[in-house]
């Protein structure tokens, strides 16, 4: 059975098309990534899905109940992280996830059983007691993975996970995810990092304008639609150098003061390069967020 | 409305309230308590009686009314607010099993509860004091606040769902609170009111509970009991039915 499946998925609001005939399936077991501009329809994607707005037209089949009919079901199974953190700051970690636990229908024993193995995930053994305002900002979205854990899920939709965490608590989610991928859970990830994406994801659609423009891995998404090395141009002198770029590079793009060159043949690019002392360049191979500009544009979508 | 899943979510609250109970019982029912002993014996000593009782004893029910309404009003505004809009809590729980109906029953059977609790508070007063004619009677204020605190903590809630931001309810305390208060027969009998603001002054919720409470306190059974009963609920019901539709629209559009 497919954990989720979308088919001409659309929503209005005010007459703008926010989700626009969108259709989307998810292998079981499988990381997802769902990647798209700020007013794409992801969030929206996420909120039909999850049954709790209605569609104007298509339909959402989530964990094998159609959805938003019978949401409350299917929810049973289904784990949110959601964007904004939701804990609850009066509580400490454990009430946190002794409460979640119940509005799950679980009683207090079950969830207390589930509770240190849930700390042990999130790497908050020891904090059980710690009062939330105390946590950092990492350990807060830890808590808030192990929270949609806490219902032992099927289906598990992270919405941007690592926004606004450093490094080594990107890391850290990572590292879980991937566990939870293992474990042969299913999860939908939107995110606006690519690397992110790119580590996590075996499957990625890309979103514009509400559908869904590509799908693929990671690895088949930058091979079919980029070409596989980036040389990126900037310093004094560009713009003498743009006139010859052509004769060098498959296809140029420029953003600001960078001239982003997709080639085959880098070295030549790059020979040249050294001709004009007064650029400066980066040599690259293509990754997803080239696919993602190339795709989407780069302008702006807030 | 048979079933018990709003019971985790009134039960979140009552575990935070737990946490905080001591300065949430001192504002919730020390304020109420020194307006009616400070009012009562301060007013009282210069008044002979009112309505044919010593002013104090007058007082009481109109403040147990008041201290009702003002309990369910405040949770289902201010922290209500603070659960759904600052922290999130509502959005969290819409996605789990629970729905926004099972949200909002959580949040009406909390403030019905919180309010029972003050009326508690102001019975203890009131027996303490010797305010009552009959014993037995003031048990019957327990429902009363029931359905006082229902009928507030429903159209409490449909205020909250359409607030921007917590500035948003002083108009409902200025619009509809505060006349209550003065108008609801608290601190006077409505029949010290001229005619054309008493009429209005039946309509309003407050005096309906009113109504009810004060026979009780004084020995007497209230009359027009159904009449003013059954307008609470309709309030409530109708304050409860907004909530859950303007909700709705608020965070599931």
């Amino acid at each position: 059975m497919l954990p989720l499946i979308l088919r001409g998925l659309t929503k209005s609001y005010g007459g703008a098309r926010v989700v626009d005939g969108l259709d989307l399936e998810l292998e079981p077991g499988r990381c997802h990534g769902l990647l798209g501009p700020n007013g794409a329809g992801k969030t929206t994607t996420l909120r039909l899905a999850l049954g709790l707005i209605g569609a104007d037209a298509g339909s959402v089949d989530l964990l094998g109940y159609p959805m938003p009919a019978q949401a409350a079901l299917a929810r049973r199974k289904v784990g949110v992280v959601p964007q904004i953190d939701s804990l609850d700051p009066d509580f400490t970690v454990r009430e946190n996830l002794l409460t979640y636990g119940r509005y799950f229908g679980m009683k207090g024993r079950e969830i207390e059983a589930r509770i240190p193995y849930l700390l042990e995930f999130s790497g908050l053994a020891g904090k059980a007691d710690a009062p939330i305002n105390n946590l950092s900002g990492g350990m807060k979205r830890r808590l808030t993975l192990a929270r949609a854990l806490v219902n032992d899920p099927d289906l598990i939709f992270l919405d941007e996970p690592t926004t606004g965490l450093d490094p080594q608590a990107r890391h850290l989610i990572w590292q879980g995810l991937r566990r939870l991928i293992g474990q042969g859970r299913t999860l939908l990830l939107t995110t606006h990092f690519m690397d992110e994406a790119e580590r996590l994801c075996d499957v990625i659609s890309v979103l514009d304008q509400g559908r869904v423009i590509v799908r693929g891995s990671p690895r088949e998404l930058i091979r079919q639609h980029i070409e596989p090395h980036v040389v990126e141009i900037f310093g004094d002198g560009l713009s003498e150098w743009q006139t010859c770029a052509s004769t060098f590079c498959r296809r140029c793009e420029t953003a600001g003061e960078t001239l982003f060159c997709y080639t085959d043949a880098p070295e030549k690019v790059v020979e040249e390069l050294e001709n004009h002392p007064g650029l400066r360049y980066l040599h690259r191979p293509a990754n997803l967020e080239d696919v993602f500009l190339k795709l989407t544009g780069r302008d702006l979508r807030d | 409305m048979i079933d018990l899943n709003w019971y985790p979510v009134w039960r979140r609250n009552f575990l935070v309230w737990k946490k905080l109970a001591g300065p949430s019982l001192l504002g919730n029912l020390a304020d109420p308590m020194l307006y009616m002993l400070g009012l009562g014996y301060g007013l009282g000593g210069l008044l002979q009686s009112v309505d044919g009782v010593p002013y104090l004893n007058f007082l009481a029910a109109g403040t147990l009314a008041y201290s009702v309404m003002n309990s369910a009003t405040f949770e289902t505004l201010y922290s209500a607010f603070s659960r759904m809009h600052v922290q999130k809590t509502w959005e969290a729980i819409l996605n789990t099993p629970l729905t926004l109906r099972d949200v909002l029953l959580g949040e009406l059977f909390w403030a019905t509860s919180k309010s029972l609790l003050s009326a508690v508070a102001i019975m203890l007063v009131i027996w303490t004091l010797g305010l009552y004619d009959n014993f037995g009677m003031t048990l019957a204020l327990l429902p009363v606040a029931l359905l006082t605190g229902f009928c507030f903590a429903g159209m409490g809630l449909a205020i909250n769902a359409v607030s921007p931001n917590y500035d948003f309810f002083l108009y409902y305390f200025t619009l509809a609170i505060t006349p209550m208060i003065l108008l609801g027969g608290v601190f006077y009998p409505p029949s010290a009111l001229p005619v054309w603001l008493a009429d209005i002054a039946a309509w309003l919720p407050l005096t309906h509970a009113i109504e009810l409470a004060r026979p009780l306190v004084l020995g007497r059974i209230p009359s027009d009991m159904a009449l003013h009963g059954l307008a609470l609920i309709v309030y409530g019901l109708i304050g409860f039915s907004a909530a859950l539709a303007l909700t709705k629209r608020r965070l599931l559009k």
